[in-house]
Formats: structure tokens, sequence, C-alpha cells
């Protein structure tokens, strides 16, 4: 049989899943305890019971000085600030693309002045952020809108453009204002799109996090890692870093879950 | 087929994964990296002008000296066995590559900073005083942090009368652009930088404390014990050009100037607040005098009490520091760093 032909089975595709992940930890596992044979105290590939004990330090254990479990204080500002970001790039985004996308006349100003700026890379442009936004809270979660609401808006007005004229015709025969458009025919459609766009700027929305962190901060996750990493310590950057993983897969999945809840029909039409 | 290829691929992860753990053994080719930093300019020259190189040569070794960008990644690397040294503070070098278990050896001590470093507020006649409730930026952990502790001693104030909050280094002069940032602790040029805007006062500065945030060339003790040729290689090219500084040459101090990304008056100001140890002598001077001890006592004390000398350590003497001499402050059965003064003294009698 060709190999363009062949399917596994249900068992197989589960050990198929498995074996990159498998082998990654049994490399993993080999070149941790080849160096950890050399040096007891190498910090760069910690064994299990290492970062298992790290875990019980940054997860269960309260910090003498604050008083604090670091891991949910450190998750529980950084999903605040995730949170915060994302919900007003959203909102931006969405009102954004609906008035580039929808209204030519608004589109004509609108549309080239975001594709300019979801191309700056606002990384580059950081002092000037904190000229405006100083360095609080509140730098920290523009950076987030600032990095994905342009790409989000950008995304938007195309699908709003993707309307079939014949749908807006037809709202409009029915005596739709412009108003009654926008609210019944081109919001529904969006709002699942929007799902889908911010399933796929999540990656973007914790990047923009992680570096907010890394810049100026007092807890965070990202601050977490950038501060242990100064005595490389991947005892903690490692769990950490699983951590960031799990939850970044958790929001994609409950943003999928909900889509598929709020619009059942966006996913039928596709296929 | 299949399985060899992932077989081949594995090895390679493996390769990857494993790096070089640093071989103690003899071997010729050897590197080192370094970072900019004023005291440090000098390799980039000794690298440039083919002075190591002609030191190497006449050990029958060859010496590589690579220019890293990112201070706390040369110690990454270097701890992680990619560099046979590198260059790095004795606060650091206490915390990153000892704490990781890697035996170094202070080969050579290069300079101390005496105003490289300092704590700079706003407005005009502020004192130390002034720091009581502010929040303070600077990178938590370095140097900063030690001198922000040692400021704090001699004011009689602790470290929870006021709040740290972790900036980078890269991002300190914006960050003391912004009208909400009061207290910066910093290191030059960004210190120069931060003193010169707007209205600010230094209220301390490491010449208030000279001597204890000492920059040094580390290198891994094994791979030097088996090559003592590169222990005199590297002495030698730097007492070279450290002779050529004290002459105040004009060449080789522009063209460290132009690598450090400033011009001649600007890389002099640096050097007028970094005490460089020109001379073989004054550094063995240095690393024999009995105030060294007490500073890696105070450096020891403070790195334990912000938890930097790893989870197994239950006092400031886990890691032993040991002396010319044979002096040894901290548990000597885990001597992880040492202070050499075998090669200085070649240098100083003349037989490199």
């Amino acid at each position: 049989m060709r190999f363009i032909n062949r399917h596994p089975g249900e068992g197989g595709r589960w050990l198929l899943s498995l074996l990159p992940l498998v082998l990654l930890l049994l490399v993993y596992g080999v070149a941790s305890s080849l160096r950890l044979a050399e040096n007891a105290d190498d910090k760069l590939l910690p064994s299990a019971a290492q970062m298992v004990d790290a875990v019980k330090q940054m997860a269960f254990t309260e910090d003498e000085r604050t008083g604090e479990i670091l891991l949910w204080s450190d998750t529980a500002a950084s999903l605040k600030r995730l949170f915060m970001g994302i919900g007003i790039a959203a909102m931006a985004g969405l009102c954004l693309g609906i008035a580039a996308g929808s209204f030519a006349t608004l589109g004509a100003t609108l549309s080239p002045l975001l594709a300019v700026l979801s191309m700056v890379p606002p990384l580059a442009i950081l002092p000037i952020l904190f000229i405006v936004f100083g360095l609080d809270e509140l730098s920290k979660v523009m950076l987030i809108v600032i990095g994905i609401a342009p790409v989000l808006s950008r995304d938007l007005e195309h699908r709003a453009r993707e309307i079939p004229v014949e749908v807006l015709v037809k709202a409009q025969t029915l005596g739709a204002n412009s108003w009654t458009v926008v609210l019944r025919v081109v919001l529904p459609q969006l709002l699942s799109r929007l799902f889908v766009a911010l399933r796929l700027m999540l990656g973007a929305a914790w990047l923009f996090l992680i570096s907010a962190e890394a810049i100026s901060a007092t807890s965070g996750l990202g601050y977490r890692i950038f501060l242990v990493r100064r005595y490389m310590s991947m005892d903690i950057i490692l769990p950490y870093v699983a951590w960031i993983t799990l939850l970044a897969w958790a929001m994609d999945h409950a943003l999928k879950v909900l889509n598929r809840r709020c619009f059942p029909w966006s996913e039928g039409a596709a296929r | 087929m299949i399985s060899r290829r992932i077989l081949a691929a594995a090895t390679l992860c493996l390769a990857a994964l494993w790096g070089l753990p640093a071989s103690a053994a003899q071997k010729s080719d050897f590197s080192i990296c370094w970072t900019i930093y004023a005291g440090w300019m000098p390799w980039d020259y000794v690298q440039a002008k083919g002075i190591v190189a002609r030191w190497a040569k006449k050990y029958g070794i060859t010496i590589r000296v690579t220019q890293l960008n990112d201070y706390v990644e040369s110690l990454n690397q270097y701890t992680a066995g990619k560099f046979d040294g590198c260059t790095m503070t004795n606060m650091d070098a206490l915390t990153v590559p000892a704490a990781g278990g890697v035996d170094s050896t202070a080969l050579i001590t290069g300079s101390y900073s005496n105003g490289n470093d300092g704590i700079v507020l706003k407005g005009t006649g502020k004192t130390l005083n002034d720091l009581k409730g502010q929040n303070v930026h600077l990178v938590q952990f370095s140097v900063s942090h030690y001198l922000l502790a040692r400021a704090l001693d001699t004011a009689g104030l602790r470290e929870r009368d006021l709040k740290v909050v972790n900036t980078s280094d890269a991002d300190i002069v914006g960050a003391f652009a912004t009208p909400k940032v009061q207290a910066v602790v910093t290191w030059n040029p960004q210190l120069t930088t931060v003193a010169a805007t707007s209205v600010s006062t230094k209220v301390f500065d490491s010449s208030k404390v000279p001597g204890e945030i000492i920059d040094l060339l580390v290198v891994n003790t094994a791979t030097l014990k088996d090559n003592p040729a590169l222990g005199k290689a590297l002495t030698g090219a730097w007492y070279e050009v450290m002779a050529t500084m004290r002459a105040r040459e004009k060449d080789a101090l522009t063209h460290m100037a132009k690598a450090s990304g400033t011009d001649l008056a600007g890389y002099e100001a640096q050097l007028a607040t970094t005490a460089m140890m020109y001379t073989p002598a004054e550094a063995l001077a240095f690393v024999t005098s009995p105030r060294l001890p007490e500073t890696m006592k105070r450096v020891s004390q403070f790195s334990f009490d912000k938890k930097l000398l790893g989870e197994g350590a239950r006092s400031a003497d886990a890691i032993g520091v040991a002396f010319p001499g044979g002096a040894v402050i901290g548990n000597a059965r885990n001597t992880r760093l040492r202070f050499d003064a075998s090669f200085l003294q070649l240098a100083v009698d003349g037989k490199l």
C-alpha cells in the first residue's frame, strides 16, 4: 500500500501522537542524568526529583517574606493582566474591524492605518510606551493590547468584507438601517470569527505578557522566570514553562468550546 | 530504515542537549567569553590586536575570546560548560557558577567598582533616608541589589522599608524618564545617563564601599589546573594591555571606547569610576589583602539571605571560598570559588 493511503488505527494513532513526547522526555532524562553524574549541582538540566522539590517550594509553601504562595500569586497577577489585555484588545478589534469592514467611508481611513499599525513591533517602541502609560500595570496591559488589537481588527475587517453582499442587501430590503445591519447581520457573524482569531492570537498575547513582565514587575509568571534565570534555576523555570503551556492550552480549549456552544452553526457551516 | 533515522535524530538531540561539559583534561583550544563593561573592554582589544593569539602561541595553545551581548546569558553559558572562562563580578561568580557546582578560579582580578554603581533619586538634596517607602527600580539579585543592601545598612534602614521592582538594565534609563519612577539603582553607562536626566541626586555609590564589587575573569578550576598554559597566556596578554592603558595610549583607549559605544572622553569618564589594577603587583596586593575575605563573607551573607546559594544551602557558609595562602571562608570541603595569586606572582616576577 502506498504511504499516502495508509491510515493508523485507533491504538496506532495514540502511539504515534505520544511517540515524540516520550522520545523528548527520554532524551531529556538521559542528558540530565549524564550532566548530573558529572556535577551533582548542575542547574541546566535538573532531574525530575529536583523539579518536584522546586514545585513544592513554589506551589505549596508560603514564601517567608510575603506569606504568599508564589506560584499562585504569580499566576493571579499574570492572568489578570492577560485577561484585561485580551478583553480590551477583543473589544477594540471588534469595533474597529466592523467599522472598517462594513462601512467603506470609515474603511478608507481605518484600513491603511490598521495595516501600518499592525506592522509596528511594539517591543521596539517600549520607551515611548513607558512614557505614555507609565511602568505599572497599565503599561503591561497596553503592551498586550497594542500587540494584538491591530492584527485582530485587520482579520475581522476582512471577515466583514467576506459577508455576501446579498445578505446585506436582503437585510436592507427588509427595512434594516445601517445600525440594524451591523447589529443583526455583521456582529453575530464576526463574533464567532473573533473567537477563532483570539485562539490564534493567544500565543502572541502570552509573548507580550512575558516580555512586559521581564522588563519591570514585582510579580507574575514572566517576572519569576526572568528573576530566577539570573542564577539559572532551571528547576523552577521548566515547571513554570509547563504551567504556562497548560494555562495557554486550557484557554485555547475554553475558547473552542465556548465558540461551539455560542455559535454551533459556525463549525457546521465550515464542514 | 525509519527506526535508524529516529535513532540518529535522537542521538543528535542528545548531543545538542548534553552540550560540551568542560572536560578536565589536557587540551589545546580554549574559549573565553566577555561582555561590555568599562573594566572588561581590554578583552576586546587583546582579541582584535592579536595580543592574546600571540601569548597563546607562545605557550602552544589557541584561545578564542568571544563577546556575548547578554551578561546573564554569558554567566549561564560558562556555567553550562560552553566556555572555559568568562568575565563576571565576585558576587555573580559565587551565586551562578559556584552555586551551580562549577569549581571556578578568579584568574585575573582586573578592577573594582569605585563609583560605577550608584543609587539615584529624583529631586534635589535627597538622602538615603528618602528611599523609605519608595519603589526602587533595579535588577534584582544583581550587584545593584547588593549595593542597595549595603547603602541601607549605612542608613539604618531595611529592605522591607521600601519596595524593590525588578527592572531590566536595558530599560532602566527609559524607566527613569517616566514620572512615577522616583528611585533607581544601576551601573555605568546607564548610571551616568540616569544621573544626568532631569533633576536628580546620586545618594550613594560604590566609591563609599570600595573594593566590594570586583570585576574578575573567572576560569574553570579543573581546566586551569590541567592547563596552566591557559592561565599564563591570559595573564600575560592582560597585563600587556594594562601597561598600554596605564600609559594612556590614545589608540588603545580609543579602540576600547569605540567598542563600548562611546567616545574617548566618555570612556575615560567611565574609567575614572573604575579602579583598574594596572600592574600585577596591585592585583596581587588586592587578592592577598585580609579585606578580600571580609568582602566575600558579606557577599556570601547577602547571597544566602536572598536564597541565591541554592536550595541545599543551610547557611551563608555553604560554599567555600579560598584565598591565596590557603585561607578558606565557609565550608572548606565545598570550596567552589578560588582567588588565585600564583599567575599574578609569575607576572610580578616577570616569569611569563
